[in-house]
C-alpha cells in the first residue's frame, strides 16, 4: 500500500445556518486516482473550495474539521496555503488570461526573475522577467504532458481542450505539486479530447501524483479511478477501490434511489405512421459540426434520436432546420415546404428548438423566468402583448402562463421572477423548454438536452421529453452526445458520422451495431466487400 | 491521441484591411491634422516649434495614463489629483521665494508625498467602485475640483494667514486667479537647449521624457509590470494565482498620480504662470483624449501611442483656429471644432469599448 498523502478528517462547512457539507472523510494515496463523484450540490466545489483555501470559504466562516497533509496538521486558508502544501487544482472554469502566451499562463505569479538595480532599491517586485527561463520550464511542463504546443503561443484562440492542458501544465511546472485536483475536467472537452486527458492523467498518476478527479461522467471513473468517494447532499455515502463498483452501483449510491431503465420505446413503422417531415440533401455550415447532405424522415408523433462522435454533425441538423446557421437543401413539412435560413418561418410553421448553448443562445441569464418563457413567443406570435400596435407586456397573462408552466414542468425556483442564472442547469433546461412549449408547436428539437446537468436532473428532463410526446402530441428529436439516454427515451436512432446518415436503429438494438455505425464501418465495411 | 499533438495553426498574416481597421482613429487624425496644416498656412519653422514645445509640455502627462489602463482600471481621469499635488507644491515654493533648480527639486520633495496621498486614495475608491473606475474618476476630479479650491479660496488666508501680494487676493483670504512662477519658468526646458533660426529645442525636457520612456519600459518587463497585466486582463484570475489585486491597482494609481504630477510640474514650468483656479481642470480629458487619438484604448495602450496621440491632437490644436478662419472665415469654428474633437474622441472610444465588451 502507498503513502497516504492527503486525509481529510470530518469536514464540516455552514453557509448561513445552511450545511452544505456534513462530516466528509476522504483519504488519498501518493500514484493514485481518486474520483469523487456525486450530483450537482452533493458538495464536491465546496469540499474542493475548502482544500484550495478560496476566499468565499473563509469569508463565511470557514470550515470545522482537520485537514492532514502527509501526515501533518494544515490549515489551508489561501490559495497560496494550498499551493505550497503543494495541491494543485485545475478548475472548471478556466483559469487562464487569453492576452497572456501559454508560459506566461503557466508561470503566472511564479515568473522566473533576475535582479537588476532597481530591484536593490524597491524591493523584488521591480526584478526583471526572465521569459527564456520562463519558455523553457514552460516546454518542460508540456513535455511531460506529451504536447507539442507552442509554448510562445496566445492563449487566446486556442481550442478549448488545450486550454485544459495548459492549466495542468500549469500545476505540473509548480514543483512541489504532489497533489493534483481536477474539476470535472472532461466537460467542455471532446470526446477524443477527454480520452487524451484520460491517458495523460493514468501517466501522471505513475509518475508518483495523486489525482483527485472530480467528475459525473461514471464511464470516465471506471475507466481510470484506482478507488472512488460518493458524496450526496454533503454527506459521504461510500468508498470504495475500483474492483468493487460498477456504473449502476455508483449511479444508484448517487442518487440514492435506483433508476430504472426507462425502455419506452414504441415501433411506429408497422402503424401506417405518416412522414410528418422529410429533409432532402440538408447541408448546414455550421463551424466544427457541418452537416453534408441528410436525407432524413421525421414520423409524426415519434421521439427520434439524433447520435454520433463530437464534430461529425448531429448538432448542426436542427440549427440548420431551424435557420440558426447558412444551410441548403429541401425541408417539407405535411408536404408543404419550409424554406431554409428563415427562423420566424420556421417558428411558424410549428417547429421550436430547444438549442445545446443552453447559457449562451438559449436564455436571457439576467432576466426572469417569465420572461424567458415568453420572450419568443411575443416575438413571432405576439402573444402576452397588449396596447394594440403598441405591443406593451402584458404582465398579467405572462405571469400566468408562467405560473402554469413552472408547475406543469416543475421548475425548482423561488418563483417566476427569479433570474433564469441562479437556477441549477436542470432547471435552466426546463425553462429553455417552457420557452419551446410556448411556441405551441408540434415539432421540437432538443439538442443536447441534459449536457452540463446532474444524473438525478437528467432523468427529469428526459421524462419530461417523453411526456411531452405521449401527452402533448409533440413529435421530438433530440440531439445527444450520450447514446445511452437516446437509447432510453427514442423511438429510433440516427447515427450521423461525416455529415451524413450512416443508419438507423431501434433502441434496443446491439452495442455492436451503435458502435460500427459511430465510427462509420458500415462504409468500411462496403468497401472490404466490393 | 494523435489528433492531439499537431499545433494548432492561428493565422497571423499581414492584413492591410486589418490593419487599417485597427488604426482607424490615429489614420483620420493625420489626415484631418494634414488637412489642417495645409489650411491654417503656417510658416513651417513656426508650426514645428510649436509642435515641439508642446510635445515637451504635454507628453509627460500623456504618458501617465499607460499604467492604469494596462492595470485594466480604463482611462483614469483621476490624474487632476496629481496636477493639484503639483500645484499646491508649486504654489508654496513660490511663496518660499526659491529659484531655478532648487525651487524645482523643493517642487518635487513637496509634491511626491502629496501625490502618493491623493493615488493611494483614489486607489483605494477605484477598489470600492470596481469596474466603474473611470466614472469615478470623473467625479473625483470634480469633488476634488471643489476641495481645491475651497483650500485656495478660503483656508489659504483664513485659516493659514498668508502675507504675499504677489499670490494673495487684495482681501488677503485667497490666492489670486493667477500666479507668476517666474523662478521656475522654463527651469528645465532652457537648462540646456539647442536652437535653429526659429526652432527651439528643450534638450533636458525631452531628455526626461525619454527616461520615463526608458522606466516605463523597463517597468512593464519586471514583476510588477506583469502583475499590472495579469490584473489588467482578470482580477479573479490574477487573485486566485496569488497576486495581491487591491494592493496592485492600487500601486498602478499611485504611480500614474506621481507621474501625472511630474507632468504638469514640466506643463507648468513652460508656461511660466499658474491659473490657480484653470491649470489642472483640463488635465485630465486632454490627457485621455491625446491618448486615444495615438490609437489606444480603454484597454490597451503603449508608449507610441501616447507619443503619437500628444503629436496629432496637439497639432490639431495649433492648426485649427487659423485653419477654420482661414477656410470659414472665423477663428470660432476651428476653436468649436478642437473642442468637440476632444470630447468627441473620448465619446467615441468609450462607446467602442463598450460595443466590444457586450460581445463578450
Amino acid at each position: 500500500m502507498s503513502q497516504c498523502i492527503l486525509e481529510l478528517r470530518n469536514i464540516v462547512k455552514e453557509y448561513f445556518g445552511n450545511r452544505v457539507l456534513k462530516g466528509v472523510s476522504l483519504r488519498l494515496n501518493e500514484g493514485e486516482i481518486h474520483a469523487l463523484i456525486g450530483e450537482n450540490g452533493a458538495g464536491k466545489s465546496t469540499l474542493m473550495n475548502i482544500l484550495f483555501g478560496m476566499p468565499v470559504i473563509h469569508n463565511t466562516g470557514g470550515y470545522e474539521g482537520e485537514i492532514f497533509f502527509q501526515g501533518n496538521h494544515v490549515e489551508i486558508k489561501t490559495p497560496h496555503d494550498a499551493m505550497e502544501s503543494g495541491i494543485g487544482m485545475v478548475h472548471q472554469e478556466f483559469m487562464l488570461l487569453p492576452g497572456f502566451t501559454i508560459t506566461e499562463n503557466i508561470k503566472l505569479n511564479r515568473e522566473t526573475t533576475r535582479a537588476n538595480v532597481a530591484s536593490q532599491v524597491f524591493g523584488p517586485s521591480m526584478r526583471s522577467l526572465d521569459m527564456p527561463a520562463m519558455e523553457a520550464d514552460a516546454r518542460a511542463a508540456l513535455d511531460r504532458l506529451g504536447l507539442s504546443l507552442d509554448e510562445t503561443l496566445k492563449v487566446a484562440g486556442l481550442p478549448v481542450g488545450y486550454m485544459q492542458f495548459v492549466e495542468i501544465a500549469r500545476e505540473l511546472d509548480k514543483k512541489t505539486t504532489k497533489i493534483l485536483v481536477l474539476d470535472e475536467p472532461t466537460a467542455v472537452l471532446t470526446e477524443s479530447e477527454a480520452d487524451t486527458l484520460l491517458t495523460t492523467m493514468e501517466r501522471l498518476a505513475k509518475s508518483g501524483i495523486a489525482i483527485l478527479f472530480i467528475t459525473h461522467r461514471l464511464g470516465e471513473v471506471m475507466r481510470v479511478a484506482d478507488n472512488i468517494t460518493v458524496l450526496r447532499d454533503g454527506e459521504w455515502v461510500a468508498s470504495m477501490p475500483k474492483s468493487e463498483a460498477s456504473i449502476e452501483k455508483l449511479a444508484e449510491l448517487m442518487v440514492g434511489r435506483s433508476l430504472e431503465n426507462v425502455a419506452h420505446h414504441r415501433d411506429l413503422s408497422g402503424q401506417g405512421v405518416d412522414t410528418f417531415v422529410e429533409i432532402r440533401d440538408l447541408r448546414v455550415e455550421m463551424p466544427g459540426e457541418e452537416v453534408r447532405g441528410i436525407d432524413l424522415d421525421i414520423r409524426k408523433g415519434e421521439i427520434l434520436g439524433i447520435g454520433g462522435l463530437a464534430g461529425q454533425g448531429k448538432i448542426g441538423i436542427a440549427n440548420g432546420v431551424m435557420g440558426h446557421y447558412a444551410s441548403s437543401g429541401t425541408v417539407r413539412k405535411e408536404g408543404k415546404e419550409i424554406p431554409l435560413n428563415n427562423t420566424p418561418v420556421a417558428l411558424a410553421a410549428g417547429m421550436a428548438f430547444v438549442s445545446e448553448d443552453r447559457r449562451g443562445v438559449g436564455l436571457l441569464l439576467d432576466q426572469s423566468i417569465e420572461l424567458n418563457i415568453a420572450v419568443p413567443a411575443m416575438q413571432s406570435q405576439r402573444q402576452f402583448l397588449t396596447g394594440g400596435s403598441l405591443g406593451l407586456t402584458d404582465n398579467k397573462s405572462m405571469r400566468a402562463h408562467a405560473l402554469d408552466m413552472i408547475q406543469k414542468l416543475d421548475i425548482r425556483c423561488t418563483g417566476p421572477e427569479q433570474l433564469t442564472r441562479r437556477l441549477s442547469g436542470g432547471n435552466q433546461q426546463k425553462v429553455c423548454i417552457a420557452k419551446a412549449l410556448t411556441l405551441h408547436p408540434n415539432l421540437l428539437f432538443v439538442s443536447e438536452p441534459t449536457r452540463g446537468i446532474d444524473i438525478g436532473a437528467k432523468k427529469i428532463v428526459l421524462d419530461l421529453l417523453v411526456k411531452l410526446n405521449r401527452e402533448w402530441g409533440v413529435t421530438v428529436v433530440v440531439t445527444s452526445s450520450e447514446l445511452a439516454e437516446l437509447r432510453s427515451i427514442c423511438d429510433r436512432i440516427a447515427i450521423i458520422y461525416e455529415g451524413k446518415v450512416e443508419g438507423i436503429l431501434a433502441p434496443d438494438a446491439s452495442d455492436r451495431d451503435f458502435g460500427v455505425l459511430l465510427a462509420g464501418g458500415l462504409k468500411a465495411a462496403e468497401k472490404e466487400a466490393s | 491521441m494523435s489528433d492531439m499533438k499537431e499545433t494548432p495553426t492561428i493565422k497571423e498574416d499581414f492584413d492591410l484591411q486589418k490593419q487599417l481597421k485597427n488604426n482607424a482613429v490615429p489614420i483620420m487624425f493625420v489626415i484631418i491634422c494634414s488637412i489642417g496644416c495645409y489650411y491654417a498656412r503656417l510658416p513651417w519653422p513656426f508650426l514645428i516649434n510649436e509642435i515641439i514645445t508642446r510635445m515637451a509640455r504635454n507628453s509627460f502627462l500623456v504618458i501617465s495614463l499607460i499604467i492604469p489602463i494596462i492595470a485594466g482600471m480604463g482611462l483614469n481621469f483621476g490624474i487632476v489629483l496629481g496636477a493639484m499635488a503639483a500645484q499646491f507644491a508649486l504654489i508654496a515654493v513660490v511663496l518660499f521665494e526659491l529659484q531655478g533648480v532648487a525651487a524645482l527639486l523643493v517642487t518635487i520633495i513637496l509634491m511626491l508625498p502629496m501625490a502618493i496621498f491623493f493615488g493611494w486614495m483614489t486607489g483605494a475608491l477605484f477598489n470600492m467602485t470596481r469596474g466603474k473606475e473611470m466614472i469615478t474618476g470623473i467625479i473625483l476630479s470634480f469633488f476634488a475640483n471643489g476641495v481645491y479650491q475651497l483650500i485656495c479660496l478660503w483656508v489659504l488666508g483664513a485659516i493659514i494667514p498668508i502675507k504675499n501680494p504677489a499670490v494673495m487676493l487684495p482681501s488677503g483670504v485667497g490666492l489670486r486667479n493667477t500666479i507668476n512662477l517666474k523662478p521656475l519658468h522654463y527651469v528645465l526646458d532652457r537648462m540646456f537647449e539647442l536652437q535653429y533660426g526659429m526652432i527651439r529645442i528643450p534638450v533636458v525636457t525631452f531628455l526626461v521624457i525619454l527616461l520615463l520612456c526608458v522606466g516605463m519600459h523597463f517597468l512593464l518587463k519586471t514583476k510588477l509590470g506583469q502583475d499590472f497585466r495579469a490584473v489588467g486582463q482578470s482580477q479573479h484570475i490574477a487573485g486566485v494565482s496569488g497576486i495581491n489585486v487591491d494592493k496592485t491597482r492600487i500601486i498602478a494609481i499611485v504611480l500614474s498620480t506621481i507621474l501625472a504630477a511630474m507632468g504638469q510640474v514640466i506643463f507648468l514650468q513652460n508656461l511660466g504662470i499658474l491659473t490657480t483656479y484653470g491649470s489642472h481642470v483640463q488635465v485630465g480629458t486632454f490627457a485621455v483624449a491625446a491618448i486615444l487619438v495615438g490609437g489606444a484604448s480603454v484597454s490597451k495602450a503603449t508608449i507610441p501611442q501616447a507619443l503619437l496621440g500628444t503629436l496629432l491632437f496637439h497639432t490639431l490644436f495649433i492648426v485649427s483656429p487659423l485653419a477654420g478662419k482661414n477656410l470659414l472665415g472665423s477663428p470660432q469654428v476651428g476653436e468649436f471644432f478642437r473642442v468637440f474633437i476632444a470630447y468627441g474622441v473620448i465619446g467615441v472610444a468609450l462607446a467602442l469599448h463598450a460595443w466590444k465588451g457586450r460581445g463578450k
